[in-house]
């Protein structure tokens, strides 16, 4: 796979902030890829989304470079979707989701209003919300969390973007609900053969279909690399440590077992 | 028995729709015995919680907690049984005034239930700090200050200055990362072991409420639709609903990431 962009070097620091939230990154995003950023909390894995999203704040500081493969970086919404962990503080509560997900078509694809609305109650459809139609004419705050997060994956997805940052986007959903938007996200990505960038705290989550994984902590990357070969024979002894917190159902419970 | 939950329900009216968050729930919880309740957003667990903690009232059903009609108690007989039941939520910053120190924190519960004479309440809050891994020290700082994982750790301690008998958690570790979580969990199990208390364990959470729980219960739509061991839930879900939340939880796959299989 050719590298789509070339991370090298990269430090980011916030306003005010003496100590960088990132440093000395360098990292390939490979094209049509699923790239899993995982870290815990300060691992600087939010700080790099923003920083490839160009939404950093005023008056970060960005050193080091950033060779997109097309040699200009990608256009935040029409080359480049989000997803963020809060679909409530991505979609303005007063448009309907018709209005938020046609705006994109309309801005970047110059569709007229019409074939804007039609582009998005077919991306309604894609992201499988029932009743579609009637979702177009709703408010963000008469639906669920989980039919909020379709909405903004198609609201992101409007204007056919190459590459899709998807950060912590399932991590306010129940266990079910993430399921779901996780194996949503894997197929419509795989359709479009789109570049997904997926920032999560849970490997175990990222494992079931990353094709690569990059593991952040304190500011800086420990490894990369494809993901089973992270997973079965990690170098970083904090990769391990990572991996010996997973706990799923196969997991020795904590407690011996009831008596009954 | 510690917790008799009987038929209990409860509506809400929302966007004119009336709909039953609880309906019709019973269980009851033996003392020093982990309950871990699940289900998806809108299952009516957290009602159940919040309805137990009289944070929100009923419209059908009973609860007896230590021999008492725990809902019918109000006022000052409410005030002094709420010892016995403690809780520890999701966000903890939220539940402690900002201003507060980690000191002020624990020894409000002491004081406010009078665990122990003024004068010995500084080596409680020590002792408190110690048992839950912190350094006594810590008792001087803001509670803005500490780490969430530390501060998990007082919300555990406030919730057993109190020497309750039982303790109602609801997400408690959830928002914390992995690496913590675990540590949390240990911790929780080591209490109630030493003491005894019983834990009512709220979450979306099965890997976790495995780890923890002797019984799991299994909610959805406001309904009660399992109750077993936490092995029989795990390994031989009846209802749909746990079988659901069996598949969603995420396992590592150390293999290489699959593919399905397009038959053409």
């Amino acid at each position: 796979m050719s590298a789509l962009c070339e991370i090298r070097e990269l430090e980011v620091a916030y306003r005010g902030n003496s100590v960088p939230a990132l440093t000395n990154i360098d990292l390939d995003i490979h094209a049509g890829e699923r790239l899993a950023i995982i870290g815990e909390s300060g691992s600087g894995k939010s700080t790099l989304a923003r920083t490839i999203a160009r939404l950093l704040p005023a008056g970060a500081r960005v050193r080091g470079e950033m060779r997109w493969s097309l040699g200009q970086a990608p256009l935040p919404g029409r080359d480049m979707g989000f997803v963020f962990q809060d679909p409530a503080a991505s979609l303005n509560p007063v448009l309907t989701v018709g209005e938020q997900v046609a705006e994109g078509a309309r801005l970047h694809l110059g569709l007229t209003r019409r074939t804007a609305y039609e582009r998005a109650l077919d991306m309604l459809e894609r992201v499988r919300i029932p009743d579609p139609a009637k979702v177009l004419k709703a408010f963000p705050h008469q639906l669920s969390g989980g039919q909020r997060q379709r909405v903004a994956i198609a609201a992101a997805l409007a204007a056919g973007p190459g590459i899709l940052i998807a950060d912590e986007a399932t991590s306010a959903l129940d266990m079910i609900v993430q399921a779901e938007i996780v194996s949503l996200l894997d197929e419509l990505v795989r359709e479009a053969g789109m570049t997904l960038i997926f920032i999560t705290h849970d490997i175990a989550l990222a494992s079931g279909f990353a094709d690569r994984v990059a593991i952040f902590r304190d500011g800086g990357l420990v490894e990369a690399g494809p993901t089973g070969a992270i997973l079965t024979s990690p170098k970083d002894v904090y990769t391990r440590a990572l991996l010996a917190s997973h706990r799923d159902l196969s997991t020795p419970p904590l407690i011996s077992e009831a008596a009954s | 028995m510690l917790l008799d939950i009987a038929n209990l329900s409860k509506r809400f009216s929302s966007g004119g729709r009336d709909v039953a968050a609880l309906n019709d729930v019973s269980l009851t919880l033996p003392p020093g015995e982990t309950l871990g309740l699940v289900g998806a957003s809108g299952s009516g667990k957290s009602t159940l919680a919040r309805i137990l903690l009289r944070l929100t009232s009923a419209d059908a059903g009973s609860i007896r907690f230590e021999g008492k009609d725990w809902l019918a108690l109000s006022g000052a007989e409410l005030r002094r049984r709420r010892a016995k039941m403690q809780m520890v939520f999701q966000d903890v910053l939220g539940a402690f005034n900002p201003r507060a120190t980690v000191a002020s924190v624990l020894g409000d519960p002491l004081r406010i239930h009078d665990i122990v004479p003024k004068v010995e309440r500084p080596r409680e809050i020590a002792t408190l700090l110690e048992r839950v891994g912190l350094p006594a020290s810590y008792a001087s700082r803001s509670i803005r200050e500490v780490s969430g994982g530390q501060r998990q750790r007082i919300a555990i301690a406030r919730a057993i200055a109190t020497r309750p008998s039982l303790i109602v958690l609801d997400e408690a570790v959830s928002a914390l990362d992995v690496s913590i979580r675990g540590k949390i969990l240990e911790l929780l199990v080591e209490l109630q072991q030493e003491r005894g208390i019983a834990c009512l364990f709220v979450s979306h959470d099965l890997a976790v409420l495995r780890a923890v729980s002797h019984r799991i219960a299994v909610m959805e739509a406001g309904r009660l639709v399992e109750i077993a061991s936490a092995r029989q839930v795990i390994e031989n879900p009846q209802s749909s609903a746990a079988r659901a939340l069996i598949a969603a939880v995420p396992r590592l796959v150390t293999g290489m990431p699959e593919r399905p299989h397009h038959d053409v």
